[in-house]
């Protein structure tokens, strides 16, 4: 993944320092990294980086276009998001509403842990009554080791 | 039993309740039933060349409504069953400031020739190779159907195959709208 990376900066500086052939080449990494966002509208659950389907194909040919257009990668999201809606994006964006999607597991999640936790603590701790034995008192200690003494041979 | 662990009693299985009702809402949802984004907002332009090699586009039709309907030939049967009703449609208000277009989609170009001429449509048809159109119009399946009143909003927006009452209603709606 690091590597992919490095490749992908590596690739973007040098689209930067060759300013004239810059709008041209479009960079392949980029195209995917946007198709990989944005839901293949024929498929089940699969983005338009991972369809073989001929519309994502074409899909894929749009963002392309606008990206050797000029067109930030936002700006080809914001293009697909204008015409299907958020619906377009496997990902709902993290504002307004769509937060909740991102934050209701991690608080479900850490409220579930705080409520086992507690029922633990409550389960494991002993009854109030058996931790309140009253010490052995010296006629007690007595007898014990009395007793002890008989058993010994 | 004390009041509260009573009332806790309860409260385990009631908790399954929202839970049961998120589950009955989510399940008798249709996801692929997604609401365009589009319906009041103009339409995107287009200009493509139909199959008989004529140009046809958005803005030369301004003015009338336009209806557009995208197709494909292994649309089966949804894009057979709507066919009669759109060269109908086209038949009875072709006269009336009316003008109907099909965009072929995602099809080769021999299949939609065969499709055209077994339904004999009269009405300007045109290829969308490279699907650029059929991204504007935010169309994820076919056959979809625009309906763009005079100003060139789209103001309705059919997923499946359209019928005859469906094309009157929505056309006679856009029709009686002051020019």
């Amino acid at each position: 993944m690091s590597r992919a990376l490095v490749r992908a900066l590596l690739l973007v500086g040098t689209l930067a320092a060759a300013s004239p052939l810059a709008s041209a080449t479009v960079d392949e990494n980029t195209v995917h990294e946007i198709g990989a966002q944005l839901r293949c509208v024929v498929c089940q659950s699969l983005s338009v980086a991972d369809s073989p389907s001929e519309t994502a194909n074409q899909m894929r040919g749009i963002i392309r276009e606008r990206l050797a257009a000029g067109d930030s990668p936002e700006q080809v999201k914001a293009y697909f998001v204008e015409k299907y809606g958020l619906w377009i994006l496997l990902a709902p964006p993290r504002e307004g509403f769509n937060l909740l999607v991102w934050v209701v597991p991690f608080a479900g999640l850490a409220a579930g842990l705080v409520l086992v936790i507690l029922l633990m603590r409550r389960w494991t701790r002993r009854p109030a009554g058996a931790s309140t034995e009253p010490a052995p008192d010296d006629a007690m200690r007595a007898r014990i080791r009395r007793e002890m003494a008989e058993r010994e041979p | 039993m004390s009041a509260r662990s009573r009332a806790l009693r309860w409260a385990i299985p009631l908790a399954v309740v929202p839970v049961l009702a998120l589950l009955a809402y989510g399940f008798r949802t249709d996801p692929r039933d997604i609401p365009s984004p589009l319906v009041g907002k103009p339409a995107a332009t287009f200009a493509l060349t139909t199959f008989d090699g004529e140009p046809v586009s958005l803005d030369a039709l301004r003015g009338k409504v336009v209806v557009v309907n995208f197709w494909a030939s292994w649309c089966i049967p949804a894009c057979y069953d709507e066919a009669p009703s759109l060269e109908r449609a086209w038949q009875a208000y072709r006269d009336r400031g009316v003008a109907l277009v099909g965009i072929n989609i995602q099809d080769k170009e021999e299949p939609a020739r065969r499709f055209l001429d077994r339904f004999g449509h009269t009405f300007p048809n045109a290829p969308d190779p490279a699907g650029r159109v059929s991204v504007d119009y935010g169309v994820y399946g076919v056959p979809e159907t625009f309906f763009i009143d005079r100003q060139g909003r789209v103001r309705f927006k059919h997923v499946g195959a359209v019928t005859d009452e469906i094309l009157t209603e929505q056309i006679d709606r856009l029709l009686a709208e002051p020019a």
